[in-house]
């Protein structure tokens, strides 16, 4: 098992090497001077040249990457463009938020889906698995900002339950919450509904019927881990992706995580910040990936971790 | 003398998409205080169909129509679902064909024991471990300590309806139903399980109905046999009547398909042709196309199901006007 987890960090090394290559040369992709995009058309000469030296970007590329990367190992991203503080400072600012936001919207997600799931697997071919369904094929197809403005001309402006994109407190983060998790319910439901059906025909089950055991136990003690490998990869995917930052709702409820940070750094033209945000996620992503492959073997024992490095 | 289950007039019925099909028609037997009782019949003649009707198993297609279950001279067709949850596992437990698939793959070996245990017999945790324990030992599983932390996947087919065995005995049930208990084992397993199986019943003094299409089980366990063709019984007898002179032209046809060592045929006898599906049963004998000895009145009328010496009973013309006596 540990050694297992160690070859995971070590190929998600691999990948995050690729990753920071490709953040790196996200400078040299864009078509004319850089430098003269950041500073914009009325740039003086002596100005280009003084922030192509800072950035080191008049250096041949290689002696360029390994400046960044000995940097970035010392945990050094550069300074943002914009307010003149290390983008490291910017990032881990931010990500405290973003990371409360995905975790609440994730957190509603999993209790709202695997809940519906279950009650409609449970009722299948019933009216109750049809409304079910309906409701969840409903949410993949309303797009996130009308259901973020629904819910604050609703909760917020017709009823003032909530406040309107003032600050970060429990308060502040039920609706975009509520926005995150009833979204991201509607794939988690039709997963574990369909898995619970598959599974609830299974052989093992009809021998824990033959012992007499109660349907709540089946449910949930027999069926449900069976149909949770699926349902976690989707969970982790989604949890990825809300790490990321959540750029539509951080918008729209002025809220201040990755999202709003990668989106003003865009606008800016602020390339450190960028590579910096980019490298970041990246980092993100593999070691969910590699939580999430943990997690497989502790739900279901035929994956053994030990095996794979065998192979 | 005393049955402890007694089934009668048993009508299952599947819905489908071109209406209910009955599936296990009128279906009389009984099983005495510690027999073996074996129902032996081709696949899809509805004896699997019979033995989940009677624990009330059957998945949502399936309806039981009519008849009555006598369970200790109680009928269980008349019990909700919760008093039948107290009878399953417990007074009646069940073991599958395939003990591969009849496991939870994600549970360990001794939670699945030990559920059953709590259920029904609301012991303290420690004890009922110590008691799984000793019931893997009960059906020869080694190292049984180890075994109870093991999940499925490591074990093999035989190991595995050993556990299921286990399982199915936990609660000393007074009646065991093994549907094909041997069919998806080797044959050096299966008569390891088969020993196993006739040994505990000894032990715990518990009646089996064996469901199997394998002559060569039901001839080395049981003491009676029923044999089901197309959703009915069509004869009954003990074993050694009805494996010496079978009555029915269809349990003589099984017989004839059996391999005998001694007689050196190059060649294994068949009965030709299939088990009707249940959408063409007709008003005749359902085995009438396939019979032998078939007659002008078996494509016109079923013949009823006849006791012939009080102890056996056929459902054929050719007995019929032996004795009118319809059971």
């Amino acid at each position: 098992m540990g050694q297992f987890i160690l070859n995971r960090i070590l190929s998600g090394i691999i990948v995050i090497f690729g990753i920071s290559v490709f953040s790196f040369l996200l400078i040299h992709f864009i078509p004319g001077d850089p430098v003269k995009i950041m500073l914009g058309q009325n740039a003086t000469p002596e100005a280009i040249k003084q922030l192509n030296e800072n950035l080191g970007l008049d250096k041949p590329l290689l002696v360029q990457y390994t400046t960044y990367i000995t940097n970035v190992l010392q945990g050094d991203f550069g300074t943002s463009l914009k307010t003149g503080r290390p983008v490291i400072t910017e990032i881990l600012d931010r990500f405290p938020e973003t990371v409360k936001l995905a975790a609440a919207g994730i957190f509603i997600a999993i209790v709202i889906g695997i809940t519906l799931g279950i009650i409609a697997a449970r009722f299948k071919s019933s009216f109750i698995d049809s409304g079910v369904m309906m409701l969840a094929t409903l949410g993949v197809s309303i797009p996130s900002f009308w259901l973020a403005i629904l819910l604050i001309m609703v909760f917020s402006v017709k009823f003032t339950w909530f406040p309107i994109a003032e600050g970060t407190g429990l308060r502040d983060l039920v609706l975009p919450a509520v926005t995150i998790g009833v979204l991201a319910s509607t794939m988690i439901s039709r997963l574990t509904r369909n898995g619970m059906v598959e599974t609830l025909s299974n052989d093992f089950i009809r021998t824990a019927r033959a012992k007499g055991l109660e349907e709540r136990i089946i449910l949930f003690r027999h069926a449900l881990r069976n149909v949770l490998i699926p349902v976690v990869t989707l969970i982790g995917l989604q949890m990825a992706a809300l790490l990321g930052g959540t750029v539509i709702i951080e918008q729209v409820f002025n809220w201040p995580g990755l999202g709003t940070l990668a989106i003003g750094a865009i606008s800016s033209r602020d390339f450190p910040l960028i590579q910096g945000t980019v490298l970041f996620m990246g980092v993100v992503y593999v070691m969910i990936n590699i939580l999430i492959d943990v997690i497989y073997g502790i739900i279901d024992p035929r994956i053994d971790l030990s095996a794979k490095e065998a192979r | 003398m005393e049955y402890l289950l007694e089934v009668k007039g048993l009508t299952t019925q599947f819905n489908s998409k071109k209406g209910p099909l009955t599936v296990v028609d009128h279906v009389d037997f009984n099983v005495k205080k510690g027999e073996v009782m074996g129902i032996v019949g081709e696949s899809g003649c509805g004896k699997s169909v019979t033995s989940l009707s009677i624990l009330q198993l059957l998945d949502k297609a399936g309806e039981i129509k009519d008849g009555q279950i006598l369970f200790k001279n109680i009928n269980l067709l008349k019990k909700k679902e919760k008093e039948m949850r107290i009878i399953r596992g417990k007074e009646i437990s069940m073991i599958f064909q395939d003990p591969m698939s009849s496991l939870n793959p994600v549970l360990t070996i001794g939670r699945q024991i030990a559920e059953i245990m709590e259920k029904h017999e609301k012991l303290p945790k420690p004890m009922v471990k110590k008691k799984v324990i000793s019931l893997l030992n009960t059906v020869g599983i080694p190292r049984a300590s180890e075994i109870y932390e093991e999940y499925p996947h490591r074990l093999s087919g035989g190991m595995k309806q050993r556990v299921m065995i286990a399982m199915a005995i936990a609660c000393n049930p007074s009646l065991l139903i093994a549907d094909e208990p041997t069919t998806a084992l080797d044959v050096t397993i299966q008569a390891q399980i088969l020993e196993l199986l006739r040994s505990l019943k000894d032990e715990l003094g518990m009646s089996i109905l064996l469901i199997t299409h394998d002559l060569g089980v039901v001839a080395e366990m049981c003491d009676r046999i029923v044999v089901m063709y197309a959703g009915q019984v069509v004869e009954t007898a003990d074993t050694r009547t009805l494996l010496r002179h079978p009555k029915h032209p269809y349990t003589n046809g099984l017989i004839q398909s059996q391999p005998h060592q001694s007689k050196g045929e190059r060649r294994l006898k068949s009965i030709p042709g299939q088990v009707p599906t249940p959408d063409k049963f007709g008003a005749g004998c359902r085995f009438a196309e396939r019979c032998e000895n078939v007659m002008e009145i078996c494509s016109s009328a079923s013949p009823p199901l006849v006791s012939i010496d009080g102890q056996s009973s056929c459902r054929c013309w050719l007995y019929s006007d032996k004795e009118e006596m319809t059971i």
